[in-house]
């Protein structure tokens, strides 16, 4: 894809560890807001431990850290609005949609219309995905 | 006295805690804090390991690990007790020694 | 570094940023601008108390690109040029006022 003279590339960042115990997430997330300064085609997965990172009621009053949850939702104001879950990772938690936090950005060519980031896919179809990407980044 | 494990990887990126389940002695105690807080959650793939070994041994959580990752407390597997950084601190002097899994 | 205000000395980086961004109080910000040598006018602090409001939503401070779309918005479409904001901090908005409002220097800051 090209965009007058530059080059777009598709850029994936995979999300595989939960929050806080490592830094992983975070540094994913800071590195994600840096690299979108750039305008490349940007998603985001979460998969495996990763889907904790969007767990809802986040409170790191007693463990004495930065509650980096909240830093999601400013994603859109990044024009980051590609963000796959895998299906199995969250069943094999016992975990739906329901328990993550709504991710939105608003569409520029609908009027600011808010729309969801979110998209929920099968391992087979996130398999897709990632093959179609020029660079995956690993966290 | 018996001796308290502490397990601080989640179940499903290191094998941590079923190995600890599988060399603690019956009557030590495994207390999951950090990530390791993941396995106490109920209808997971490892739930049902974790229910089988408090045949065994005594297993408490981290609450303020569970509060920080938005996991909730009344969702733990049965019979595990949500315990504070005070009786985290009981627990160790209760128990002969702390074998920290890595 | 410190900064002294009002008798009280506030710890900040080798950059002049609040260490502890709860130890922020306006007269600070003020402090900080003189020290720079251009005192703020309610327009800067538009600017600055935006910034407060968005770090305690979302935990981080905005990038230029999303500072200028974001009070575009909330100000007025005049308002929502970098050439207003970099007029108002000529050291560029996000990490000049960001250093008033007491936050750390933004993410990614360009």
């Amino acid at each position: 894809m090209e965009d007058g003279d530059q080059v777009i590339k598709k850029f994936m960042y995979m999300n595989r560890k939960a929050p806080y115990g490592t830094i992983y997430a975070w540094e994913s997330l800071e590195v994600v807001l840096i690299a979108a300064a750039f305008d490349q085609d940007i998603s985001l997965v979460f998969a495996d431990d990763g889907v904790y990172q969007l767990m809802k009621d986040q409170n790191t009053e007693e463990v004495g850290m930065k509650n980096f949850s909240k830093t999601y939702s400013a994603l859109g104001d990044y024009d980051i609005k590609k963000i796959y879950i895998e299906q199995e990772s969250l069943e094999e938690r016992g975990l739906s949609l329901e328990d993550l936090q709504g991710l939105k950005y608003e569409d520029e060519d609908d009027d600011w219309a808010e729309k969801d980031s979110i998209i929920l896919v099968s391992r087979a179809e996130l398999a897709k995905v990632i093959d179609e990407q020029d660079v995956v980044f690993s966290f | 006295m018996s001796m308290l494990h502490t397990v601080n990887k989640s179940p499903f990126e290191r094998n941590t805690l079923e190995s600890c389940i599988s060399l603690a002695v019956p009557g030590s105690a495994i207390l999951l804090i950090e990530d390791g807080v993941i396995g106490a959650m109920a209808n997971t793939k490892h739930s049902e390991m974790v229910k089988a070994a408090m045949a065994n041994v005594k297993i408490y959580v981290l609450g303020p690990d569970l509060k920080a990752r938005g996991l909730n407390e009344g969702n733990v597997v049965d019979g595990i007790s949500v315990v504070g950084y005070g009786e985290f601190v009981d627990l160790t002097t209760e128990h002969s020694a702390v074998q920290s899994w890595l | 570094m410190a900064i002294e205000v009002d008798g009280q000395s506030y710890e900040t980086d080798e950059e002049g940023y609040l260490e502890d961004l709860n130890q922020w109080r306006p007269e600070l910000g003020s402090a900080m601008a003189l020290a720079d040598g251009a005192p703020l006018d309610e327009n800067h602090w538009e600017v600055i108390n935006f910034l407060r409001e968005y770090y305690e939503e979302y935990q981080i401070a905005p990038a230029v690109r999303v500072l200028t779309k974001a009070i575009g918005k909330k100000l007025g479409k005049d308002k929502g040029t970098s050439k207003y904001l970099y007029e108002l901090f000529p050291y560029g908005p996000a990490k000049q006022a960001c250093k008033y409002a007491g936050l750390p220097k933004p993410t990614g800051c360009v």
